[in-house]
């Protein structure tokens, strides 16, 4: 403001202008470095955490896409290979065959194969699978919960808000680093947690 | 056999099935004999963070040829062509996300919430424009920004609406800002995006409720030009705060007005002032008065309006997830019909005490008083200084873009007959 201050044009109106202007211009930067100062560690993506997920269904219909970027993701390391698989089975099947009425997906999704006695591979066909859920609340209660949702980040959108994230019940959504993108649960070795 | 094994195993599961182990080892991993090699879990990761430098990039640079060309090249057919890029890039390529209008939440949420980290590249889809426009004007709005490209296609029979009318829808992009900041601060919801008209039709997956909306706005953007931008669009508020004290903008003339009126009718945003040539035209005593009378009615819409937005606090908070959950849990017997609300049944297995859930929700609800009285206050204020506007008319000789509302699309500047060195063309 100092080296205009000799111009004959300037008028008082003019000067005030001037002086919000350069006002707004270091507000602006100095907003810019407050809020940059924490940030830095660069994109974050939406994941959901499957220790809090309670298998609503939500997740299937709530993603701005038509077919949900979450789906179900089989963490093969913690399969049992059950034979009886309580995320394949529909509760109450006699014949442990993969007749689709004994299926408890809805869309087939889930490849059952066999491996060697008595040991089933189970094998998510992604496409089909629409992150109902059904199988990974089956696979919780009766299995090891190998099965668990989580956001396919190759599909998401990434959307600033996350619109599974806003009706998600048990606030189980959350940013997650880009780097780190999947919240899988892996092996616990200890007994069941005590509450619930 | 198989059947007792059966039998044995489901007896097993339900006894298992009521209590809370998640990922628990309940049948060892097998020790595989016929040497089956398991697979690998595909974890794809995402959009390499590498587009992001891109997007900011041709923000950028979107941004520098838009000013040059309003400024220097005065050439709406320039942006014109630029705004269709835009379109075509930040909305059908990128998806609408992340946008400058957007962003304003994640700011907000990042100055409230210090455990939210923002991603520079939001940030500097929030700061990038303002700068531009504290120094050229908003050519943002002209062409860059996807939204303003989309209405600004449709805009075939653009009509003026009543001054009053217009001045009353007016007030809402004010109020959609102080919600959207109340919701972002509280870590509620960002109610920007998701009420976003046109992020559907980019995504051509719009729900049915979004699509009437955005449907409503484009048809009705063919008489009323841009009607999200004027209406709605919260970002403009900023935009038009720092368009009114921007170094440079867009200019009908590109030298001396010569009061030929051409340009009085072409733009169809209404964002061209009309000069005022009396000095006084109602005399100093009623100016006086009227003047008296707004220095009394603003503070009184400011303590009005803070009032009431504190009275509406509770309903504000209703949006909120935590003070939802407490409500549920509150009062059960509401709930006693219907089936147990997925919140009731989160919240059970989460094993959270009763008092954590209600302490979060009050602290919720203290943060939503105060904001209802600082959204009221804001409000009150808008209301007020927007009648001052209309209460009192200010002096202008010429023809000139009215700096806070002209969007510097550059309609105007192919209908002035002035040429750079003040002659006038004369055209047959």
């Amino acid at each position: 403001m100092e080296e205009t201050a000799g111009d004959p044009k300037l008028n008082r109106r003019e000067f005030i202008v001037r002086s919000i202007r350069v006002t707004a211009f270091l507000g602006l930067g100095g907003l810019a470095v407050l809020v940059a100062e924490k940030s830095g560690s660069g994109e974050t993506v939406w994941q959901l955490d499957p220790s809090k997920c309670i298998q609503c269904g939500r997740c299937a219909t709530n993603c701005v896409l038509a077919h949900s970027a979450v789906r179900c993701t089989h963490v093969y390391a913690m399969c049992g290979y059950c034979d009886l698989c309580g995320g394949y089975f529909k509760p109450g099947t006699k014949t442990l065959n993969t007749a689709a009425e004994n299926q408890l997906c809805p869309t087939n999704a889930i490849k059952r194969k066999f491996v060697e006695d008595p040991f089933f591979e189970y094998t998510i066909d992604e496409p089909l699978c629409i992150g109902c859920g059904k199988c990974v609340k089956g696979c919780g209660a009766f299995g090891n919960g190998s099965l668990q949702l989580q956001v396919r980040q190759n599909i998401c959108v990434h959307c600033n808000q996350c619109s599974i994230a806003r009706s998600c019940p048990a606030e189980a959504f959350s940013r997650v680093p880009a780097k780190k993108p999947y919240l899988l649960k892996q092996i616990t070795l200890e007994g069941p947690k005590s509450g619930g | 056999m198989k059947k007792i094994r059966v039998i044995f195993i489901f007896v097993v599961l339900l006894s298992l099935q009521f209590m809370n182990a998640y990922g628990v080892q309940r049948f060892p991993k097998p020790d595989f004999e016929s040497g089956y090699l398991q697979p690998e879990t595909l974890q794809p990761s995402a959009r390499a963070g590498l587009l992001a430098i891109m997007d900011v990039s041709v923000l950028a640079l979107a941004l520098a040829l838009v000013s040059w060309l309003v400024l220097k090249k005065r050439s709406r057919t320039g942006v014109f062509w630029t705004s269709v890029f835009s379109l075509a890039y930040f909305g059908f390529y990128r998806q609408g996300c992340v946008c400058s209008i957007g962003a304003i939440q994640n700011v907000t949420l990042a100055l409230f919430d210090k455990s939210y980290v923002i991603p520079l590249a939001v940030l500097a889809f929030f700061i990038l424009p303002l700068v531009f426009t504290l120094f050229f004007g908003r050519t943002f709005c002209a062409g860059v920004c996807p939204f303003g490209a989309m209405q600004d296609l449709v805009s075939f029979r653009p009509q003026k609406p009543d001054p009053r009318l217009n001045a009353v829808l007016g007030m809402m992009p004010y109020i959609y800002l102080g919600l959207a900041v109340l919701y972002a601060a509280t870590g509620s919801d960002f109610i920007i995006c998701r009420y976003d008209p046109f992020v559907g039709i980019f995504r051509f997956n719009a729900s049915f409720g979004m699509l009437i909306f955005s449907g409503t706005l484009l048809v009705s953007g063919i008489f009323i030009a841009r009607p999200y931008c004027r209406y709605l669009c919260p970002y403009g508020v900023l935009l038009n705060w720092a368009s009114r004290f921007s170094w440079r903008h867009l200019t009908i003339t590109p030298d001396k007005c010569i009061q030929c009126r051409l340009c009085e009718e072409s733009c169809p945003y209404d964002a061209i002032d009309i000069p005022v040539v009396d000095l006084n035209p109602e005399g100093r005593s009623v100016t006086a008065r009227k003047l008296i009378l707004v220095s009394l009615l603003v503070p009184f819409f400011i303590v009005l309006g803070g009032w009431t937005g504190s009275r509406l606090h509770e309903t504000l908070a209703g949006v909120n997830g935590k003070v939802r959950l407490a409500k549920i849990l509150l009062e059960p017997e509401r709930y006693r019909d219907q089936p147990e609300p997925f919140e009731v049944t989160a919240y059970k297995s989460s094993g959270k005490p009763l008092t954590v859930v209600y302490d979060e929700a009050a602290g919720v609800l203290r943060r939503f008083y105060t904001g209802g009285w600082l959204l009221g206050c804001f409000i009150g204020l808008v209301f007020g200084m927007i009648l001052a506007g209309r209460l009192l008319t200010r002096y202008s000789t010429d023809y000139t873009p009215n700096k806070g509302a002209c969007f510097s699309c550059a309609r105007c500047v192919d209908y002035c007959p002035v040429e750079k060195n003040g002659t006038k063309e004369v055209k047959p």
